[in-house]
């Protein structure tokens, strides 16, 4: 019951968030790389005031897998960094921390692009 | 040019005026629906590697792990060309998660691949990636510099 529970607020959170998305596409003009760059901006900040804690433990990966995590993981590693090794640590935090997303978007984007051709658009 | 902005917003209403409310309604919809669906995966793999590969792990292990993970996949249905289908489906559903930003680097890649590994797939991984990784890196240093102060 507990992980029904999980799930669903999992599920509703991830989901409002991408509404929220597909509202600003119908009714703005907005491309994909801007709405993007919408959340990212969106978790930085939310996690810069402290609040995407808690929105995190209501909801899980329902915050942390739109793209508003990738924001608040390289925020809380600048915090971070900041608090452990001042001026240093608060410019390689946010990258330290978002290294995973970065580097792994790079290796495997670059190894599947090798290795597949494009589809033809239909 | 002031004229020019309202004429367009003229416009843009009597488009939005044109087009029927059961689309906005559709779309919203299935948004929601792949959205929610994309974020349980992500749920559910990350509750794999918390409870059964990796018990005991750091938190952050785990989060990255999940967040490699979901690259990868994405990345191999891209290659298949499955993930466009889910993109027409999904609208927004598919661009906001991780997903959409780990399709953002594939995607481009692939359909420049043609004009050579340098400057077709290399150059073209980051049209839309780029301005992310941009604004995110730089608002986090912006963010950690604020916290220097307070």
């Amino acid at each position: 019951m507990t992980i029904f529970l999980t799930y669903l607020k999992v599920f509703a959170v991830g989901g409002i968030i991408c509404v929220s998305g597909q509202i600003l596409i119908n009714f703005t003009k907005l491309t994909s790389a801007r709405i993007l760059v919408i959340f990212l901006l969106l978790g930085v900040f939310l996690e810069a005031i402290g609040v995407f804690k808690y929105l995190k433990d209501f909801a899980g990966a329902g915050v942390t897998i739109p793209i508003t995590g990738f924001g608040s993981n390289l925020a809380k590693g600048a915090i971070k960094g900041a608090k452990e090794s001042g001026f240093f640590g608060a410019v390689t935090g946010g990258v330290k921390a978002a290294a995973a997303g970065l580097s792994g978007a790079i290796f495997i984007g670059f190894f599947v692009a090798l290795f597949s051709n494009s589809k033809s658009k239909t | 040019m002031r004229l020019d902005k309202e004429e367009s917003k003229k416009y843009l209403k009597e488009i939005r005026r044109d087009m029927p409310a059961s689309k906005h309604i559709s779309t919203v919809f299935r948004a929601f629906l792949t959205g929610g669906i994309i974020c349980c995966i992500g749920q559910g793999i990350s509750d794999i590697y918390k409870n059964f590969l990796l018990k005991g792990a750091e938190e952050d292990t785990i989060a990255g792990l999940t967040t490699l993970t979901i690259i990868l996949i994405t990345g191999i249905l891209t290659g298949l060309g499955v993930y466009d289908k889910i993109g027409n489906f999904g609208g927004a559903g598919s661009i906001v998660p991780i997903t959409g930003f780990a399709n953002s680097v594939v995607s481009p890649a692939i359909e420049h691949k043609r004009e050579g590994v340098i400057l077709g797939l290399c150059s073209n991984m980051f049209t839309i990636a780029g301005p992310v990784i941009v604004f995110g890196i730089s608002a986090s240093v912006i963010v950690g510099i604020i916290y220097l102060f307070v």
